[in-house]
């Protein structure tokens, strides 16, 4: 398979849940360094399609890999060690464990498998990207909802991942919150990371964004800036008659 | 589980060596006692290095432990060889046994993985009882050995502290945060790059391996094995009442649970014989609704709201 400079590389991928087609023959690429959202209603295959490529389902048909090597045959465990990052829709931590050791989680089993000192300095280095420092010690349970979802941010940083898959992290937030979380984001993209994006919030789109994908009940709808995109006739009309638009 | 320092590793020590002279200040009915703390305290430390941070239930302890027992008496009975070949080999037999049935559950969660675990322990319980009724002819499984309780106590004291001295390094490890882990959120532990059937196997296999060894070292107490018995449901449950009732969240819980309830279900089977069932039930209800973390879960839970006071 050719590597034609695209980190990331989705062609011809479909799922099948029984009957239902959740994802229908995408494909896109993403380069390097680059931020590329996926948006389009609810329902339209957009979790799923981040659930394939970081292995949590494996497509029915189709292929994804990563540099050239396919993923779409690994294992979550495998993907995640070969440097694919995720964050999950609804915000997934591990409450038994402190603000700290979620985010050691990342740092001890990620990409870079670090352990003992190294682990929790870097560890602690991710918690300060996010700005939670000061609550290292805390139990995840007493957090609020955007710490929550900086925590996890910081878990999957600490597994220092080639490729950043973020599922509506933006999503639930009030808009002093959402200010600090575009912020954040922003600042991933000025560092050259390579981040697919599920997101619905238009203004954060337009500010992070390189590039669209734009899905509709499974299929790939349009591709471009976003502004292309988001003029774009059929995504238009696809988006009315839907909630979310 | 959670990490434990070295404190804990000195205070475990201190025990053992203490724990060694029970027999000689202890004798008969006392140390007979002793004997079967001593069991359940191995049994019940090395079932939870695997289910106490996985919380993962298994009742396959009694299959393991079976396979101790049985392979002593039939190695011994029916083919004359010496007490220390089956201290060898059960647990190796057990420990693949353990890996099989561990690699067959991978993808059993909760009460799947339990029913499973009990299904699969009586299933080998009545096809090794067929077995050695109808080809292995009845005979009768004979243990013969020189071994007194008191020697059997310090074989076990021996396994219960390697277990603990194990536990202690797992805890410390890699495979023992993987393990804290995957008993949060299998999904994220599988995401954050964690082989979650590797560490799960393991894990399994080795709490397989020791409560063979476990179940070998305790035979000769018996002089006469039954597969019907030593094959024990019961035990299975028992081992984890004692590892939950004391808290299976430190390496030290199951100690907490095992001394008490030991003289506990002495007293029980010898005023209530008949009705021991009924009481493992109401036992089962307290720790589910009074003790869900165990009698160390509650003080760690009373101390915490103490500190939270103070501060
Ligand atoms: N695990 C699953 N089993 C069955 N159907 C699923 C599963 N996950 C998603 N779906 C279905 O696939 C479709 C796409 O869902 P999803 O990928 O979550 O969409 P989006 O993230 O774009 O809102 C929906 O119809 C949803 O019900
Ligand atoms: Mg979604």
């Amino acid at each position: 398979m050719r590597y034609s400079g695209a980190v990331l590389s989705v062609s011809g991928v479909t799922k099948r849940f029984g009957g239902l087609v959740a994802v229908s023959s995408m494909s896109f690429d993403v380069a390097e360094h680059e931020m590329v959202g996926v948006i389009g209603p609810n329902g339209s295959g957009k979790t799923t399609m981040m659930n394939m490529i970081s292995g949590a389902f494996k497509p029915t048909a189709g292929r994804i890999s990563m540099k050239g090597r396919r993923i779409s045959d690994m294992p979550a465990q495998t993907i995640a060690r070969e440097g694919v990052g995720r964050t999950f829709q609804l915000v997934r931590l591990l409450p038994g464990l402190n603000v700290i050791e979620n985010v050691l989680s990342g740092a001890v089993f990620g990409h870079r498998r670090r352990w003992g000192r190294d682990a929790e300095d870097f560890a602690h280095a991710m918690l300060e990207r996010v700005g939670l420092e000061a609550m290292s010690y805390a139990p995840v349970a007493q957090l609020t909802y955007i710490d929550q979802k900086r925590v996890e941010l910081a878990r999957v940083l600490a597994g220092e991942p080639e490729v950043l898959l973020l599922d509506e992290w933006l999503a639930g937030l009030n808009p002093t919150e959402l200010e600090t979380g575009i912020e954040l984001i922003h600042n991933l993209r000025d560092e050259g990371r390579t981040v697919v994006l599920v997101e619905h919030v238009m203004d954060a789109i337009r500010a992070l964004c390189d590039r669209c994908v734009v899905m509709s009940a499974g299929k790939k709808i349009a591709e471009g800036t976003p502004d292309e995109v988001l003029n774009d006739a059929e995504v238009i009309r696809a988006y009315l008659g839907d909630d979310d638009a | 589980m959670k990490p434990s320092g070295w404190q804990e590793l000195l205070l475990a020590a201190l025990f053992a060596m203490l724990a060694a002279f029970v027999p000689l200040v202890a004798n008969g009915y006392w140390l007979s006692i002793a004997v079967t703390a001593m069991m359940y305290l191995a049994l019940a430390t090395s079932w939870a290095l695997f289910s106490g941070p996985t919380h993962y239930i298994s009742l396959a302890t009694g299959a393991f432990f079976g396979i101790g027992g049985y392979l002593v008496g039939s190695m011994m009975s029916d083919y004359q060889l010496a007490f220390w070949v089956p201290l060898v080999v059960a647990p190796v037999v057990a420990a693949l046994l353990a890996m099989l049935i561990g690699l067959a559950t991978l993808r059993l969660s909760g009460v799947y993985f339990v029913i499973f675990t009990l299904g699969l322990a009586e299933m080998i319980r009545n096809l090794i009882s067929w077995i050695q009724n109808n080809f292995l002819g009845s005979r009768g499984l004979y243990v013969l050995t020189d071994l007194r309780d008191q020697h059997i106590y310090w074989m076990l004291l021996a396994v219960a502290a390697v277990v603990y001295l194990l536990g202690w390094l797992i805890n410390r490890s890699r495979l023992g945060f993987a393990l804290r882990i995957i008993g949060n959120d299998e999904t994220v532990a599988r995401h954050v790059g964690i082989n979650t059937a590797t560490a799960k196997v393991i894990l399994f296999t080795t709490t397989g391996f020791f409560a063979a060894l476990v179940g070998a070292i305790i035979a000769p107490r018996w002089s006469y094995i039954e597969p019907n018995q030593v094959f024990s449901p019961q035990l299975s449950f028992l081992v984890v009442i004692m590892a939950l009732l004391g808290g299976a969240g430190r390496l030290w819980g199951p100690l907490v649970g095992v001394i008490p309830f030991t003289i506990i279900w002495e007293w029980v089977g010898v005023q209530f014989p008949n009705q021991s069932f009924l009481f493992m039930g109401l036992a089962f209800l307290l720790i589910v609704y009074v003790l869900p973390n165990g009698v160390v879960g509650r003080i760690e839970q009373l101390r915490a709201r103490l500190r939270e006071r103070e501060a």
